[in-house]
């Protein structure tokens, strides 16, 4: 690790200006991702921005047909919450393992978009909003391409806000090493109609739109049959293939909408 | 006397230790004065180095020195402890000469007042490299126009070594009525000891140079370093060995962090530290395995063994490490064929060099691989003719009548009752009532196999003797140094239960150490399942030295001519006069110190065997395997502490698991480590393993004092075939190879892979 200024400040706006005034800052949210990567001297900062004394951005705010998430919450916050959606507290207690969930936040993970998070496809799937310190985002804007998303240069994610899915499931299957969604699936039934995002099988979160056309038609496994998922932008490697990342989408929908059946 | 104290779960000494955080490992070494080293490392498979600038790194703050491998020329090569052919030696030096052959391999070496300090140093320097074609799998090294990597053998093959009669061989083959071939591949695996290497050096003018560093054995450690590579006297090197975090084999071997930091400490006179992290151990801990085998097995119409053929492609890595040549042949090449009666066996073993990581002992080192070949061999011939699986196994195995057996790859199989074990096997696994478990499975959507492996593992075959050292304390105990060395395993309690047996005392009053040349400067290590048959009968022989030495001092203490001595206490014959052993050692300091050394006129290895059976589910959908149920049966003679003994068990299936489903270190263009971390290299969880029942049918071995027979790397032996026969099973006899991935199972699943034909 090299050598950088530490910031700990207590509002958002002393964190932005803290991160304006930074030569290379960044924020440090969970820093699931990027402590290891300072620790392997794979990136260096000038300035970390500790957002862990923001202590409003941890509230989770459940309402009978809507939840706001503070971009702070922790995953075990979030699984641990006895009101929250079934699907996104039981996705946020499949990540990782007990020490990544009591540190990691959702605004972390959304801001850093890796292809293989499972917090994108519940954005994605339910049309989440990303609220911003520069303005608000519906989900199908905000995931720009690998490791990328809209958020403007220096803002800070402050809060996701879920409509309730009337049925929503999440399934994925475990990369083999690092636990990562090798393809996630996140269905969610919502008013406009049914949404589908696959993780881990694409360069980027991405929506499946004749799963959707066909599940909106008819919420059974029946209906998924002939599809296959495909995309210009599979990722493969030497854990599994971009055709077996492909099969892998098709069952883990299939599991999902099983699952959101129940 | 004897039996007091073993057979027994005493549970573990050591762990109030280790789980309170107080364990002592290497980097927990601090010296006065202490400053780090970090290597700069190859980032290719193969390159010349044309010139290496070091006055940038050299310039920067709290930088020390930098080192090259000009500054270290009056430091020989790390020794290959086990040439196969001296005209295709592969020298190592601590760091690379001329050419790097690995990616990892060292090329500068810096020491700062800091370890950020040296990392950041180390990545100013500049290395002018030639790139030079690479070669990271065998089938590249070997294919026609590939580069050579030593100007001694231009097909990059090093040697070839055999074992058995191939005349007599191929007349089994020409009579046999069938014959089973497979290719068998086994893949690279990284040993992924928890505990990461690491090492400290000091150095004083007048007592010469202290290594701390995690090791298999103090002794050997030293011999190494101070003969062939600091060419000084041993008493010159004194090696500390701390609690060790896993080894595997992997620590039996000199580093070039190791030569690194002595030289380091000498040449600036302050203690260095140097600690791998997880990247270096990826890239630079000896792997294991990595070989691929054309296998045959001959048999009559009934379905009996009548000849064994393999023959071996061994992936010697960039480098031959120090036992690498010996793995796939004295410690394995010989075990192929098992226990089973095959009158004409030939094993041919080639050696590879290619651009990655030095091969050599990981676990088993040569036994689970033999295991393998033979194992699946088996298998596949039982599904080819018919035969059930356990039926061609008993009628093959020898017999308790046919004891003891010269093989005829050299082995004697001394004693056992391999039917008898594989009976009690089947029972406790339940073999004929899989078919109601498999229809169940079906119901569920799963497919079920269940497969089978009857190994034996040679143990105790790296070095015939050992040694123990008893010294009494002031407070009424006894430490006895013993010259192997725990890497986790649980000796301090282990031999503390073979002394205190002995000596007929409390196992509380004996204390095990270990791990220093100052204390005990003799020693062959732990490796290859040897320290309780070996160190086990030494620490014996100090307590007989002990007690007889009591003897002599109790007559004038007790007036008597005749002395007995029983449960702790000397007692004059006949009499109710006694003195209690640690009284006496109070009142005679010293005299009662002894040492013992155990040593047999002729190598005596024993013959662990067992048989371990294994039902996966695998999921059509996805590939996923899993293993759903798993019972071994083990005969390793003498239990001395069997709780002790299943958590070898447990983690040597663990290790074999691992190999079998998801382990596997991948090499890609220009031969780049692809699995350099854990996000990419995959180890089995908690989450992977079965529930494992574990009975013993224990044949005490005739050969050593104690009847034990190795168990550190058995459970790594058995797992492997059994449930690698149990996916061939479950896929209905599909050739599959390792580590069954679940793409590799989907797409077997698919038909998309056809049965790898051999020869």
């Amino acid at each position: 690790m090299t050598p950088f200024v530490y910031h700990k400040p207590v509002n958002v706006d002393e964190g932005l200006a803290r991160l304006k005034a930074s030569s290379d800052g960044a924020w440090l949210a969970g820093g699931m991702t990027l402590l290891p990567t300072l620790k392997q001297r794979l990136r260096e900062v000038t300035d970390l921005v500790d957002l862990c004394a923001l202590h409003d951005l941890t509230n989770i705010q459940l309402g009978a047909n809507a939840v706001t998430i503070g971009a702070m919450a922790t995953h075990a916050m979030i699984a641990g919450h006895p009101d929250m959606f079934p699907a996104l507290a039981s996705l946020a207690a499949g990540i990782g393992d007990p020490q990544v969930r009591n540190r990691g936040t959702i605004g972390g993970s959304l801001a850093n978009n890796d292809p293989s998070a499972d917090w994108p496809a519940a954005v994605l799937a339910c049309n989440a909003t990303v609220v911003t310190s520069a303005g608000s985002f519906a989900a199908d804007e905000f995931f720009t391409g690998m490791f990328s998303t809209a958020l403007s240069e220096g803002a800070l994610i402050t809060a996701v806000h879920f409509e309730k899915p009337a049925r929503a499931a999440y399934v994925k299957f475990r990369h083999p090493a690092s636990g990562y969604a090798m393809a996630g699936v996140f269905v969610a039934v919502m008013e406009t109609g049914v949404r589908v995002a696959i993780t881990g099988a694409t360069a980027c979160i991405k929506r499946w739109p004749a799963a959707e056309l066909a599940l909106t038609k008819t919420f059974t496994n029946e209906s998924l049959a002939g599809l296959a998922f495909e995309s210009e932008d599979m990722l493969g490697d030497i854990h599994a293939s971009a055709a077996y990342r492909a099969h892998l989408a098709n069952v883990m929908l299939g599991r999902a909408v099983a699952k959101a059946m129940v | 006397m004897m039996k007091f104290g073993l057979g027994q779960s005493a549970l573990r000494v050591e762990d109030a230790r280790l789980l309170t955080g107080k364990g002592r490992f290497t980097d927990d070494v601090q010296l006065e004065g202490m400053v780090y080293g970090t290597t700069l490392r190859s980032p290719h498979g193969h390159a010349r180095i044309l010139a290496i600038n070091t006055s940038a790194a050299k310039a920067m703050p709290h930088v020390l020195a930098v080192y090259t491998a000009a500054d270290l020329a009056d430091y020989g090569a790390i020794p290959c402890l086990a040439s196969i052919n001296p005209d295709a030696a592969t020298p190592r030096y601590a760091l690379a000469l001329d050419v790097v052959r690995f990616v990892g391999d060292g090329v500068a070496f810096v020491v700062a007042e800091t370890r950020d300090a040296a990392k950041a140093a180390a990545e100013a320097i500049v290395v002018d490299y030639e790139d030079l074609p690479a070669v990271a799998t065998m089938d590249e090294a070997m294919a026609a126009g590939a580069p050579a990597l030593w100007a001694h053998s231009p097909d990059n093959q090093l040697w070839t070594w055999h074992v058995g009669d191939q005349a007599t061989t191929d007349a089994a083959f020409s009579a046999a009525a069938h014959i089973t071939r497979l290719r068998l591949v086994q893949n690279r695996v990284a040993p992924t000891s928890m505990e990461v290497r690491a090492a400290v050096a000091d150095y004083d003018a007048t007592t010469g140079y202290t290594l701390h560093t995690g090791s298999q054995g103090v002794a050997n450690m030293r011999g190494m370093l101070a003969g062939a590579i600091l060419k000084c006297p041993p008493e010159h090197v004194r090696v500390i060995t701390g609690d060790v975090g896993g080894g595997f084999g992997m620590k039996s071997f000199v580093y070039p962090e190791y030569i690194l930091v002595l030289h380091a400490a000498k040449h600036l006179g302050r203690p260095v530290k140097w600690t791998g992290d997880r990247s270096d151990a990826f890239q630079t801990d000896t792997h294991g395995r990595d070989m691929v085998s054309d296998a045959a097995l001959a048999l009559d119409a009934k379905g009996m063994f009548l000849g064994l053929r393999v023959k071996t492609w061994s992936n010697l890595g960039g480098y031959q490490a120090q036992f690498g040549p010996a793995i796939q042949t004295f410690a394995g090449g010989k075990m192929v064929g098992g226990l089973y009666r095959i009158p004409a066996m030939y094993n041919e073993v080639v050696g590879v060099a290619t651009n990655t990581a030095p091969v050599d002992a990981y676990r088993g080192a040569g036994r689970p691989e033999a295991a393998y070949i033979t194992e699946r061999l088996v298998e596949t011939a039982a599904m080819e003719m018919g035969i059930g699986r356990d039926a061609i196994r008993r009628q093959n195995l020898l017999r308790p009548d046919e004891l003891p057996y010269q093989s005829p790859l050299g082995n004697l199989f001394d004693v056992g009752n391999f039917p008898a074990l594989l009976d009690k096997a089947i029972d406790a696994a339940d073999w004929h009532g899989f078919a109601a478990r498999k229809t169940a499975s079906a119901k569920a959507g799963k497919r079920r196999g269940q497969g089978m492996c009857y190994y034996v593992e040679i143990a105790g075959i790296a070095g015939n003797q050992e040694y123990a050292d008893a010294k009494f304390m002031s407070d009424g105990t006894v430490d006895v140094a013993v010259g192997t060395q725990s890497n986790g395993q649980g000796h301090e309690t282990a031999y503390a239960q073979v002394v205190a047996a002995t000596l007929g005392v409390d196992m509380a009053r004996v204390r095990i150490v270990q791990g220093d040349t100052d204390r005990l400067e003799v020693g062959h290590g732990t490796g290859g399942s040897r320290s309780m048959q070996f160190g086990g009968a030494a620490s014996i022989e100090a307590c007989k030295a002990i007690i007889a030495k009591g003897k002599a001092l109790a007559m004038a203490h007790l007036d008597s001519e005749s002395i007995d001595y029983e449960a702790g206490l000397f007692k004059a014959s006949g009499t109710n006069r006694s003195i209690d052993l640690f009284e006496l050692a109070k009142r005679h300091p010293q005299a009662l110190d002894a040492r013992g050394h155990y040593k047999t006129d002729k190598p005596t290895p024993t013959y662990p065997n067992g048989c371990h059976i294994a039902e996966v589910d695998i999921d059509p959908d996805t590939g996923v395997v899993e293993v759903v149920r798993y019972s071994v049966v083990d005969d390793f003679g003498t239990i001395i502490n069997p709780m002790l003994l299943q958590g070898q068990i447990h983690g040597g299936v663990a290790q074999g698991l691992g190999q079998a489903l998801i382990e596997n270190v991948v090499y890609g263009e220009g031969a780049q480590l692809l699995t350099g971390s854990m996000m990419d290299y995959a180890l089995p969880k908690a989450s992977h393993m079965p529930h494992m029942t574990f009975e013993s049918f224990g044949v005490p071995n005739p050969n050593n004092p104690l009847g034990v027979k190795g168990c550190g790397e058995a459970g790594t032996i058995g797992a492997m075939p059994s449930i690698m026969n149990a996916i061939v099973d479950a896929l209905d006899g599909v050739q599959i190879h390792m580590p069954a991935t679940p793409e590799k199972v989907w797409r077997a699943l698919q038909g998309k892979v056809v049965r790898l034909a051999a020869e």
